[in-house]
């Protein structure tokens, strides 16, 4: 969680900076969601996110200096600098990506969902049945997708779950305001799926839910839907001046800081001290600077990288057979073209 | 080397003998006053007038816009205006004040599904009132494609004109930004120019934006309309504070000129106009259109241009093939094979997506149709000059 912070406040640093361009969605506030789930699942597990991907990125275990040199674009990034802020993926760590289109994710952590019981119980693998995760806002689940992936995962019991970030707004659009009834956990139900409503800003009660869904879809139970009460301190992304939300809900939510809460309670317990939680604070902040110098020093990439991956086969297209690019575009790599 | 005249009988045989072709006089091509063979156009419904010299206020796109919005919702009281935050102003502020002077029950924030956004506005608009959808970027109307080109462009004809959805009107701001990426820099205007059924219109400056919509709004067909949003706050104009509209289906002629026409539309113009500024200076004079709605396009004004200068260019941000400028290539090329000099140019987008970090490498700039246009054009006829003859492009090489 404290990674994740840290990360997130240098992005916004380097953003001004800069050092990176585009639209960024910080996911400050909502830490507790991502580790409490996330930190449950193997390495062989699915997730999706959203354009709010930095910290599923970086709880899936995606190392934080790969996560900044894709924020910065540059070719040592996960996605080789194509695919940005929003598009994080990883197919070491089982991050089946980032989606800036809202509701896109759900299907594909359906698909994997899928995958993962077909090679269990039709190819008889070995090994756990491995889990998906789709993560998504309160504005999603008003999406015709949602609706329409809720049904599948059901009828074909998938080892999916449907996790919604419920920070109340969609950029400036209240929950409340655009959804007929507010509680999205009761959609599940509605289905016939194991639905649970949680407190976000509590890493261990996010966890104990967790903990549960995470095995009812291991055993084969089927998926589950778990809303998240949380909230987003920052703007919806860097460019949003964040004026609609009333002063009285921020200060809510700010006391309710899910690493401070955290803190508290190691302490309050005695389970860390003082000193031990200043020194993970440290070697974090030491790891988001390593980053950061990682990124700054990564060289961008190669102008050819622009016609790759269109298709599979390279040569198919942008490459004719004589390993020439069939580009139209005159002095694209004959360096007359000035940009 | 003498500039061949070719005879007015030839290419009058050649040419669909719908358009009527006044005598060739001095070498000028004049349309004739017969009927327009494209489909039914608003020309007849709406003021063709240029908006005069009235009091105008310098503002930028979406102040034009904004203006538009707030005409349309003063005149009509059955005219609604709806979107994800268009309550607030929408994110590029071309909502602003709206629904504080015109309630939430007309000027409504919709759910996230732009699907039901657009099928509910032609709903709306079915039943007789104005629905005008916005959609938060045009990347974003995908969802929303099978409702416009199943039902909203559809509707009238299926239902043998006992209903239709004219008073829809899907508003989406297009184009690359700079620093959008995949996902918030699309042109997906080529889509919907293979619909027939509704109309594409697409602005270039704020007066030019301002009377569009106020055309799309009131034209009694649906009309999708993209915004570039490069020019949200860029473009600052004087634009006509009263209404006014602009005819739909009528391109302009930007600047005047004998050598080449440019064929464009939205923010690409600008980067033309740069173009065509440089190449002024090798003594290319180039004549800029703006093509202003896509379908039913101007094809007799470009045509007539074309048979003027001879050759033509056609620049867009979408990718080169399947783009807008393909039809446009092949309907000027039919029409016009024997009069054009050169092959057709497409100085367009690459066929990939829209990429991150690549954006100026994938962008038609001002180099990449200035490189076009001097392989294009016939420079002059005394043979002091050097004469290039549709020199393609050589493949480019890594």
């Amino acid at each position: 969680m404290v990674l994740g912070r840290s990360f997130e406040d240098m992005c916004a640093q380097m953003y001004y900076r800069g050092k990176m361009f585009g639209f960024v969605h910080l996911y400050n506030g909502q830490e507790a969601v991502s580790t409490g789930f996330i930190k449950l699942l193997k390495q062989t597990d699915f997730v999706t996110s959203t354009y709010r991907d930095h910290v599923h990125a970086l709880s899936k275990g995606v190392p934080a200096r790969q996560v900044m040199a894709e924020l910065f674009g540059k070719s040592t990034g996960c996605c080789r600098g194509q695919g940005g802020s929003m598009h994080m993926f990883s197919a070491e760590h089982g991050l089946l990506g980032g989606f800036a289109f809202i509701g896109e994710g759900i299907p594909v952590a359906v698909g994997a969902a899928f995958t993962s019981k077909y090679k269990r119980e039709v190819l008889k693998e070995e090994g756990d049945m491995p889990v998906s995760i789709a993560f998504f806002g309160d504005g999603t689940a008003n999406n015709g997708q949602f609706f329409e992936c809720l049904n599948m995962a059901q009828l074909w019991k998938l080892p999916v779950i449907f996790v919604v970030e419920n920070n109340l707004w969609a950029i400036g659009m209240s929950h409340y305001r655009s959804t007929s009834d507010p509680e999205i956990w009761k959609k599940g139900p509605a289905f016939g799926m194991a639905s649970a409503h949680v407190d976000g800003m509590d890493v261990l009660k996010v966890r104990e839910v967790a903990k549960e869904a995470v095995e009812r879809a291991r055993r084969g139970d089927g998926p589950t839907l778990i809303e998240c009460e949380t909230y987003r301190f920052r703007g919806h992304s860097l460019a949003d001046p964040d004026e609609l939300r009333a002063p009285a809900e921020k200060a809510h939510y700010a006391a309710r800081d899910p690493i401070v809460a955290l803190k508290k309670y190691l302490l309050d317990n005695e389970i860390a001290t003082e000193a031990e939680l200043k020194s993970i604070e440290k070697k974090i902040d030491e790891v988001v600077e390593d980053a950061v110098e990682f990124a700054d020093a990564s060289p961008l990439p190669g102008r050819s990288q622009l016609l790759e991956n269109v298709f599979a086969d390279p040569k198919g297209f942008g490459i004719g057979p004589d390993g020439r690019y069939r580009c139209e575009d005159p002095g694209f790599t004959a360096g007359t073209a000035q940009v | 080397m003498v500039r061949r005249r070719f005879s007015f009988g030839l290419v009058s045989r050649l040419s669909s003998p719908i358009y009527g072709r006044s005598p060739c006089s001095g070498g000028i091509w004049t349309p004739c006053l017969g009927q327009k063979r494209s489909f039914m156009t608003a020309k007849d419904l709406v003021e063709s007038e240029e908006p005069e010299k009235k009091v105008t206020n310098r503002i930028n796109m979406f102040s034009a816009i904004n203006q538009a919005l707030h005409t349309v919702l003063d005149s009509d009281p059955k005219s609604y205006v709806f979107g994800e935050d268009v309550g607030f102003g929408g994110v590029f502020r071309c909502t602003t004040a709206l629904r504080d002077k015109f309630g939430r029950h007309r000027v409504f924030n919709t759910p996230l599904c732009e699907q039901a956004i657009v099928g509910f506005g032609i709903g709306l608009a079915s039943m007789g009132n104005r629905a005008i959808a916005e959609i938060q970027f045009a990347d974003y109307i995908f969802p929303a494609l099978d409702q416009i080109v199943n039902e909203a462009a559809k509707y009238r004809y299926r239902s043998g004109n006992l209903f239709n959805c004219g008073g829809l009107t899907v508003r989406a701001p297009y184009g690359a930004v700079g620093h959008g990426g995949h996902y918030h820099s699309q042109s997906p205007e080529a889509f919907f120019c293979h619909v027939p059924g509704i109309k594409v219109v697409i602005p270039r400056s704020p007066s030019q934006a301002k009377g569009l919509l106020l055309a799309s709004i009131r034209d009694p067909n649906p009309v999708v309309f993209f915004e570039p949003k490069w020019l949200y706050r860029l473009a600052v104009e004087e634009v006509p504070v009263d209404d006014y509209t602009l005819p739909l289906s009528s391109a302009e002629v930007m600047r005047k000129g004998s050598d080449i026409t440019l064929v464009g539309w939205g923010a690409q113009l600008a980067i033309m106009e740069e173009a065509c500024d440089e190449v002024s200076k090798l003594g290319i004079s180039c004549e800029l259109i703006d093509l202003r709605t896509l379908i039913p396009w101007d094809k007799e004004l470009v045509e007539d241009s074309v048979n003027k200068t001879g050759r033509l260019l056609v620049s867009h941000e979408a990718p080169v093939t399947g783009g807008f400028g393909a039809e446009i290539a092949a309907s000027i090329t039919n029409s016009c094979f024997l009069r054009l000099q050169a092959p057709v140019s497409r100085v367009c987008g690459l066929d990939t997506p829209f990429p991150l970090v690549f954006e100026p490498f994938y962008m038609p700039t001002k180099n990449k149709c200035l490189l076009s246009n001097q392989n294009n054009v016939i420079l002059d006829i005394d043979c002091t000059r050097p004469i290039l003859f549709g020199k393609r492009a050589p493949h480019a090489v890594l």
